[in-house]
């Protein structure tokens, strides 16, 4: 096998600024949602006191988890010792950190009191996950700067597998950790399971590997580097792979639930009534974000196309946030079941809602806020990639395969 | 630092070395005028709950609860919530302009509700007040990451407004919706009841008349007063005192029983 040759990324000034120009624009557009929120209050956002996590944290948690999933590629090849995947791992790890960072600063900015960072970074609670999560999330960024590191230094090679292998499970343990976060909460239905721990890791696999592929994809189209079909066809395998995971790990978080008899109403809110949740619940992330891409990714001619291998990325990323809308927002508009055998016909003040379906609606804020935390993660990739040499210059069947490359020079 | 022994926001260190005839005492009423002099403007002052800040340490000799007689809990009365309201500044809060009135109802923050259920089989109603229960094992202090929500060891639960940095992880984690927000901006409050936009805050016993030595809430107290006296306020701990009196002779139970959070708020007849 040929060394692999890694550059920077080459595209025309010109292009590259402008791009640089519409990601910071629509940073800086997000930036003053979140000032607005902050200075408005909360009032201004769909939130209320039953559904107290809104859009936000949808696309937070989305990114967060994504982050995890995104270094999946590097580990394959490091831990997993699949040369195939070892000209891939440098962008893994970085599209793993920006992606993390834009996770944690639209997390940040919709704490009602964000001005107090330094209190969360000083002040721990050590029996609350939120707390080893802001460990988690810290190392993980240090961690996976000390794994680009030994992937781009000679010195750092003989450190490669120990300090991969560490990213692998302190990346488990990350995701693990941001499941649990719901997979704790006693008092709400919908989260009371162990389920949604191992479920989350699956979904990151799923996720950061989607956005990886588009983001590869686009790099190298632009700046006219090769990708072979042998490359493409590996990664959308993986990601059906990854997708059917998820699809699996759905179908047993609600069948536990059914089976269930605490757990039964709220099934029947989430698949059967539930208005929006339940239209999200089956057109966004079942049909847009599972069972679509799965059709495509195994279709015997579509398939081998890159475009729908990418259009297929693009919707298992948009089933990705319908998933998590349904399981961040959905179950908080659930009304917790405090009296079993009774119905609520007043919960306090008329409107303060309790024993009825909280209303939400995300506000234009909100939305805002969420995609400026994506343009972030992008904006850091865009820099990582065209200052240093995160890109390898070619992922032609020749390069990544030895031996397509053994059988084209016995062919000269 | 699940436990506090002492009042968030006073930074007076308790000597029960040098004290130790105080050292068992609840309250003292020494410091009154020191806490009133320096007030924000804005605030509003109730000199009688301000006059006698505490100067030792809560201890776990007391735990605060109460039951409540869903049977005397009347249709239609809002006496306690009434009560909290004013008690707690609660009626202070201002409509923030162009909300719509019923997004208002469900950001503004409530303490105490009333709650009107009707039994699924025999279709019977029963009312009661709900408000934090105050767990001997609180989800949401497990979970809160800088340990702003805190439990005190007499049993209250309350919030630092000094450390919260309004994640609201403790309110995903309360089985009881007992926590607000506080959405909007704050102009006006009481001292006795901090509130500030972007924390979370729950009924809190009125502990700043706990720690001025009254020994009733004032939603016990208005209800009293109306006549229906069906929320029984005290100490758990003493087991001669009227609310263990009470506890021996009616069926009580906790909301969210399974839970096995040991609240300190019982019910009778739910
Ligand atoms: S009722 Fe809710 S807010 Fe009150 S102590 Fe229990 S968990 Fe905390
Ligand atoms: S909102 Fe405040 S009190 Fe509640 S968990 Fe977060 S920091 Fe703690």
């Amino acid at each position: 096998m040929r060394r692999i040759v890694y550059r920077e990324w080459r595209i025309e000034s010109s292009r590259y600024w402008s791009l640089l120009a519409i990601l910071a624009g629509v940073i800086a557009i997000g930036g003053l949602a979140a000032l607005y929120m902050e200075h408005e209050g909360h009032w201004v956002t769909g939130m209320t006191n039953s559904v107290v996590w809104g859009a936000p944290h949808v696309f937070a948690v989305f990114l967060i988890v994504s982050a995890s999933g995104a270094l999946n590629v590097a580990s394959i090849g490091t831990v997993f010792d699949k040369s195939f995947y070892k000209p891939l791992g440098r962008l893994s790890g970085l599209l793993a950190a920006a992606l993390l960072v834009g996770g944690l600063l639209v997390l940040v900015l919709d704490l009602g009191r964000p001005d107090r960072l330094a209190v969360a970074m000083t002040t721990y609670n050590f029996s609350s996950i939120f707390a080893w999560n802001i460990f988690l999330y810290t190392g993980f960024v240090a961690i996976v700067i000390a794994y680009l590191w030994t992937m781009a230094d000679r010195k750092g090679d003989p450190y490669k597998k120990p300090v991969g292998t560490f990213a692998f499970l302190w990346r488990l343990a990350l995701t693990t950790g941001t499941g649990s976060i719901f997979g704790f909460l006693v008092g709400r239905e919908a989260y009371d399971t162990a389920v949604l721990a191992p479920m989350f890791v699956v979904m990151s696999f799923a996720y950061g590997l989607a956005i990886y592929i588009l983001v590869l994809m686009y790099s190298f189209a632009q700046d006219d580097r090769p990708i072979g079909a042998l490359m493409l066809k590996r990664l959308k395998n993986l990601l059906g792979l990854f997708v059917a995971g998820v699809l699996y790990f759905t179908l047993i978080y609600h069948l536990t639930r059914l089976y269930g008899a605490q757990t039964q109403s709220i099934e029947h809110f989430l698949l059967v009534s539930g208005g929006i949740y339940t239209l999200v619940f089956w057109l966004g992330w079942m049909m847009i974000g599972s069972l679509l891409p799965l059709g495509i990714i195994y279709h015997p001619r579509h398939s081998k196309n890159p475009r729908a291998i990418a259009l297929a990325s693009a919707l298992v990323i948009i089933g990705g946030l319908a998933a998590m809308y349904v399981i961040i927002i959905g179950s908080q508009a659930y009304p917790q079941e405090m009296f079993p055998g009774m119905s609520v016909v007043e919960f306090g003040a008329p409107g303060d809602i309790g024993g009825a379906v909280a209303p939400y609606w995300p506000s234009l804020p909100e939305l805002l806020l969420g995609i400026g935390g994506v343009a972030v993660a992008l904006l850091i990739t865009t820099v990582g990639i065209r200052v240093l040499q995160f890109l390898p210059e070619s992922l032609a069947d020749r390069a990544v395969d030895p031996h397509v490359a053994a059988a084209e020079s016995r062919q000269q | 630092m699940s436990e506090h022994t002492q009042q968030p926001d006073s930074d007076q260190q308790p000597d029960l070395v040098q004290q130790p005839d105080r050292g068992r005492r609840d309250f003292l009423a020494t410091a009154a005028g020191l806490a009133t002099a320096a007030v924000a403007p804005g605030v509003v002052l109730h000199t009688a709950a301000v006059a006698a800040p505490r100067t030792t340490p809560v201890t776990d000799i007391k735990r605060w609860g109460m039951l409540i007689d869903t049977a005397k809990c009347a249709d239609g009365c809002t006496a306690c919530v009434d009560a909290c309201d004013h008690e707690n500044g609660l009626d202070l809060q201002e409509t923030p302009e162009g909300i719509k009135p019923l997004k208002w109802d469900n950001q503004r923050a409530t303490w105490i509700r009333k709650v009107k259920l009707r039994d699924n089989l025999t279709g019977r109603m029963t009312n009661l007040p709900l408000m934090c229960q105050h767990c001997e094992n609180p989800p949401c202090v497990d979970v809160c990451p800088t340990g702003a929500s805190f439990k005190r060891a007499d049993g209250i639960v309350m919030v630092d407004r000094h450390t919260c940095i309004g994640c609201r992880y403790c309110m995903m984690a309360c089985p009881y919706k007992a926590r607000s927000f506080i959405h909007e901006q704050v102009v006006q409050k009481l001292t006795r009841a901090p509130r500030g936009k972007g924390c979370v805050e729950s009924c809190n016993l009125c502990v700043h008349r706990l720690d001025n030595g009254e020994s009733s809430t004032a939603c016990a107290d208005a209800c009293q007063e109306v006549g229906h006296a069906a929320i029984l306020f005290g100490d758990l701990n003493d087991p001669h005192g009227a609310l263990r009196e009470a506890l021996r002779q009616v069926n009580s139970r906790q909301i969210r029983q399974d839970l096995e959070l040991n609240t300190g708020v019982r019910y009778a007849g739910i």
